[in-house]
Order: structure tokens, then sequence, then C-alpha cells
């Protein structure tokens, strides 16, 4: 076993962190305050080869492994979540789903142009009654021989404006129930989409998240991903590596809000010495440290499996799980320490312990995680 | 127009400095190594001189004096856009050593023109530059915060107090930037990274060079003292104080 990181990943996770705290910092806290999307930042990220990181270079990816995703993830995520969404839904949910499961065609016509960067994806599976329940889709694809034609409604859609392709989860069949459904790549100016504003969100103000509405819109046959009825399962194991990449943005938040506390817990003092002298600040501290490597660990147990090819489906549920859990606690503590400066928007870590509670919501719910993690369990 | 972007790697800018026990020598364990920042710049400002639509400039590569541990560092070089690296196995003991090595790099391979960051960040020497100069009989030009190349000439500007110079220099020369040359260092791109691995990083081995100084001995600044308050109400004390004590009245 070997815990340490080849040279390449090293100056990857340099590489992102140097973006980030040179770049990111400086506009955050307006992104946030007034809900802007970080077109620039997108853009740069993609000439740098963020945005399709683990596509073979033979379809315009950067070809990196998981693990060199994870710590890209993180360091991003550590400074601003609402940027690292959009790269892992670019990444993890959309050029994956066409990299791994798309025809030659797609791979040509649509992933090339996401990996690079010059299109940006949406992944588009919830519904306003189908969440966590992901078999019940009410969104219709009626197949009318050449082509589907498109009804219903998708609701907090990351990059859902900002998106030039969808991949859309559709019910075909629905006597077959989730085995009826189908993947679909659509472009995100068809006639017959129309957006619904855009969410105010509590955190990751920064992306866009919007509701999808289709009313008649005309899809190409040779658009759908895989056989027909495959798209449930299509988007169950994309899923799988998206939940890594959440997880991998949960720890970084974590782990920004720590290094925001550990900083802070040695500049301020109190009862005539620095904070972090008090046990109770350095009990918490120790806590939050430890908690943030078990997650990093997970992150990287699930990575590897993914990158030699094995099962990672239930490896990623306890990563996404676990990291969720601790952004939310370690945020919190983090505003703990910091006081009443950590109220003010101004020390980073309220925001990041808004961000924090999104890690808990989407991508599955903590709750989805743990009735994968239990049927695994119990499967045996 | 070949370009020879010296470099150095030195701990980041953020380490807490510790010497050894007997004080002639710096502490490295756990110091995370980088390239000079002043050396990354020049190196910033060469690559935009080379990306430039009908550049002069065919070439540049990076030359380090340092044994192998540094070659993580100098791969960054090659994945920011560095053509070439050299690095000279020799952990040389002072300035006049590393010129010489790099005195000699720059003979074998032929470059037309070498820039050195101001100083390095670990020892701050400000010499290599202009030792490096006279060791190659070429021109030398310090302190400069722009310069662009032509066919047969390099425009330099260099900030002096009141005014700034404009200079046209025929190379081969040495330049030795300061502050201005590049707003910022590049940041590797992913496929540059990948790529650095399949760039040439040539290990020379050293030629024989005499140092003309040793390090003996380094010293920590004092502590700084507490500081004192003296209660407003009585200035009587203050002036004490400094008559008495500080001895500056």
């Amino acid at each position: 076993m070997n815990f340490e990181l080849t040279e390449e990943q090293k100056m990857i996770q340099q590489a992102a962190r140097d973006y980030a705290n040179r770049e990111l910092i400086l506009d955050v806290l307006e992104r946030d305050a007034n809900s802007i999307y970080p077109a620039k930042h997108v853009k740069a990220l993609a000439d740098l080869g963020f945005m399709g990181m683990m596509v073979d270079p033979k379809y315009d990816g950067s070809g990196m492994d998981t693990i060199s995703y994870v710590l890209a993830m993180e360091e991003l995520s550590k400074v601003d979540a609402s940027v690292s969404v959009i790269v892992s839904v670019n990444n993890s949910l959309v050029c994956y789903g066409i990299e791994a499961f798309g025809t030659e065609e797609q791979k040509e016509k649509y992933l090339k142009p996401l990996a690079r960067g010059e299109m940006i994806g949406a992944f588009l599976l919830s519904e306003p009654e189908a969440g966590s329940d992901a078999t019940s889709q009410h969104t219709t694809a009626e197949d009318m021989g050449d082509h589907y034609l498109v009804n219903g409604t998708k609701n907090w859609i990351t990059n859902g404006n900002s998106a030039s392709v969808y991949i859309l989860i559709a019910q075909t069949h629905p006597e077959l129930k989730h085995k009826g459904i189908n993947a679909l790549i659509v472009d995100r100016h068809s006639p017959g989409i129309t957006l619904g504003p855009h969410e105010d969100k509590m955190g990751m103000r920064s992306s866009d998240t919007h509701s999808v509405m289709f009313t008649d819109v005309k899809v190409p046959k040779e658009n759908r991903i895989g056989a027909d009825g495959f798209g449930f399962k299509m988007a169950m194991m994309t899923l799988e590596g998206g939940r890594l990449g959440i997880a991998s943005q949960a720890l970084g938040i974590a782990s920004g809000a720590y290094e925001r506390a550990v900083k802070y817990s040695k500049e301020r003092k109190a009862f005539g010495t620095e904070i972090f002298h008090h046990q109770s600040v350095a009990f918490k501290l120790a806590e939050m440290y430890t908690r943030i490597e078990c997650g990093r660990l997970l992150c990287f147990h699930a990575a590897w499996l993914k990158d030699n090819h094995q099962p990672f489906g239930v490896a990623s549920a306890m990563a996404k799980y676990h990291c969720a859990e601790t952004a939310m606690w370690v945020t919190t503590e983090a505003v703990q320490i910091h006081g009443g400066y950590g109220y003010v928007k101004e020390y980073h870590v309220e925001r990041l312990m808004r961000e924090a509670k999104l890690t808990q919501i989407y991508e599955g719910t903590s709750e989805i995680q743990k009735l994968i993690i239990s049927r695994d369990i119990f499967s045996h | 127009m070949k370009i020879l972007v010296c470099m150095s790697v030195v701990p980041d800018t953020t380490t807490q400095i510790r010497f050894k026990p007997d004080m002639n020598s710096m502490e490295t364990t756990g110091i995370q190594w980088i390239i000079n920042p002043w050396d990354e710049l020049a190196l910033t400002r060469a690559l935009e001189i080379r990306e430039q639509p009908d550049s002069v400039v065919t070439q540049v590569s990076v030359v380090h004096i340092g044994l192998k541990d540094a070659d993580p560092v100098i791969q960054k070089a090659l994945a920011v856009g560095a053509d070439s690296a050299y690095r000279v196995n020799v952990a040389a003991a002072g300035a006049m050593e590393v010129a010489c090595q790099l005195s000699e790099v720059v003979k074998k391979e032929h470059f037309d023109l070498v820039i050195t960051g101001h100083d390095s960040a670990d020892y701050n020497g400000s010499a290599v530059g202009e030792m490096l100069a006279e060791l190659l009989d070429w021109t030398s030009f310090s302190s400069i915060s722009s310069f662009s190349a032509a066919r047969d000439s390099i425009t330099i500007e260099r900030e002096m107090d009141s005014r700034t110079e404009t200079i046209i220099a025929h190379p081969p020369c040495v330049l030795t930037i300061q502050k201005g040359i590049a707003k910022d260092p590049r940041i590797p791109s992913l496929r540059g990274i990948m790529g650095a691995r399949s760039k040439p990083l040539l290990q020379l081995e050293p030629i024989p060079c005499t140092g003309t100084s040793a390090y003996v001995k380094f010293e920590n600044p004092a502590p700084r003292s507490k500081c004192r308050m003296i209660d407003p109400a009585n200035p009587e004390e203050l002036v004490e104080l400094l008559r008495n004590e500080a001895n500056v009245l």
C-alpha cells in the first residue's frame, strides 16, 4: 500500500490550489452576495484542463486519474464550492456519462467540446416529485420513430442556464418502470425548452440552478445513450462517480474551514494567550483534523477502486456520507471558533457553512448514502 | 534566439527558516521547495516573448545547479512551457561556484541570452548574474523591469528612482530582472504537467570550480522585546524611559 502521491498528482494539486488562492478568492464574496455566475473562472479552468480532467486525451481531455480529480476538487472547494460544483457536474456526470456509455459519434460531437470546456454540461435527473426516489420519473420521452418527444419538468439543475448540453433522464416505457427510462443528450437551445427563474439558494450562490421545462421537445434518436431502457442504470452508474466528486467537494469545504480556524486560533487572543492554547479549541481542531483525514482516505480509496476498474459505488457512498457530515460539522465548529467574526462574511467560514449544507442533500442525500451502504452490508 | 533562464530551488516563501545546531547551514527537513519566485517571473516573461507572433525566440530552457531532489521542482518549469531543462549535478557552495557551473552550460549549449532573478529567496546573494556575465565576458544589465527581443537586439527597460531607462542591447548578454517583469507566474495546465515528463531534463556533470567564499555562521535576529504600555497621563515616564533605558534622547 502506497500513500505517496506522484509528482504529477502533487503538481495538479498545487495548480488547483494556486488558481483558487490567486483567482477564485478575489471575487468569491461578491459572486456569493450577488449570485454571479463565474464565467471567467470556468473559462480559465477549462484552459487549464480542469473541465475534462479524466477524459481520454483522444477526446481532448486531460487524461488524469481519479485521485488527481479528488485533489483538484478539494483544493478548489476550499475556496469556492460554487465553482467546484460546475467542475464536478461537467467532469463526473456529463463527460463521464458520454465517455463511458456514449457512441463514437456522440463523443465526437459532444464529449470533445465538453472536455475542452467550450461546452458546459448539465445532468437532469431530479424532478419536483422525484428526488431521492429517482425511479419515479414523470418526464416522458415518447418514442416517435426517428425521434423522442420530451415533456416534463426537471428541478434543481446545476448549470441549468449556462450549459449547452443536457443529459436528460426521462421515461419512455412507463409500464417497465425504471427499466423503461432513457438517457438522452439534449441541445439546451432546442425549441420547447424553457427555464424557471434562477434559484435563490442558501449557499453555492454563484452556480446557476434552475428548473427546466420541456414542452414537445424533439430529440433525435441517435442522441440516446446506450440501449433502449438503459437510462436508469446509466444514471445510477454515473452517479457513483458524481458522489465521489461531491465527496471531494465536501472534503474541500471542511478542510478550507479547518485551515481558516487553525489560522484564526493562532492569531486571536483570549484570556492572555492565543486561543489554540485553550484545550476547548485545541481539542476541537484535533477532532476536525482527524475527521477530515478520514474523509480524505475514504475519497482516495474510492478513487483508487475506480482507477483500478473495481466496483466503487459503496466506497463512494461512504466517502460522500462521511465527507458531507464532516463538512457540516467542521464548518459549524469553525464558525464557533471564530465567534462573532465567524458570523460575518469577511471571514468566509459562514459561507463555507452554507455551502456544506448542500453536500448533505445533493448527489444523493446522506440518508440515501446510508441506504446504499446498509443494503450492501446485508447483501452478502 | 535561445534563452536560458537560471533557476534556483528555494524554500516556499512562507517557510519559517531554521538553522542547524552548528548555525552554518539551513535546516531543510520538512521544507517544501519551489522555483525561486524571481526566476519564475523571468521564465514567465521569456515564455511570453517566445509565444508572440513572429517571435525570434526559438527556445526557452531552464538550468539549475543542484542535486536530483530538485527535479520535481524543475518539472514545474517544463510544465509551464520551458522547452528543456539542464541540471548540473553538484551542491554548489556559493555564488561563484554556481556562476562557474552556469557559464559552462551557456558556452556548451550556445545560448544567446541568459536571464537570472534579482536574487534567490534563500540566501539573497544577488551576485550570480553579474559573476556569470564576467565569466562569460558578456554584457550585463541588472534591475531589468521589462525586455523584448527583436532579430539582433533586445530592448530593455530599467526603472530607476525617478526615471525609466530604455536601452537597446545586442546579444549575447545577461539580464538580471527585478519586479515588473511579469504580472504573475504561470499556473501549469494539466496537459503541460503530463507533457513535462516527455521533455528533456538533462543531468550534466559539474566542471571543477572553486568557490571564492563560504558561509561561516548565521545568526537569528534578537527576539523583539515586549511592548510596554505607558499611561498617557504620565508623559514623564515616557521621557524617563527614552532617556535612561532606550538611550535615544
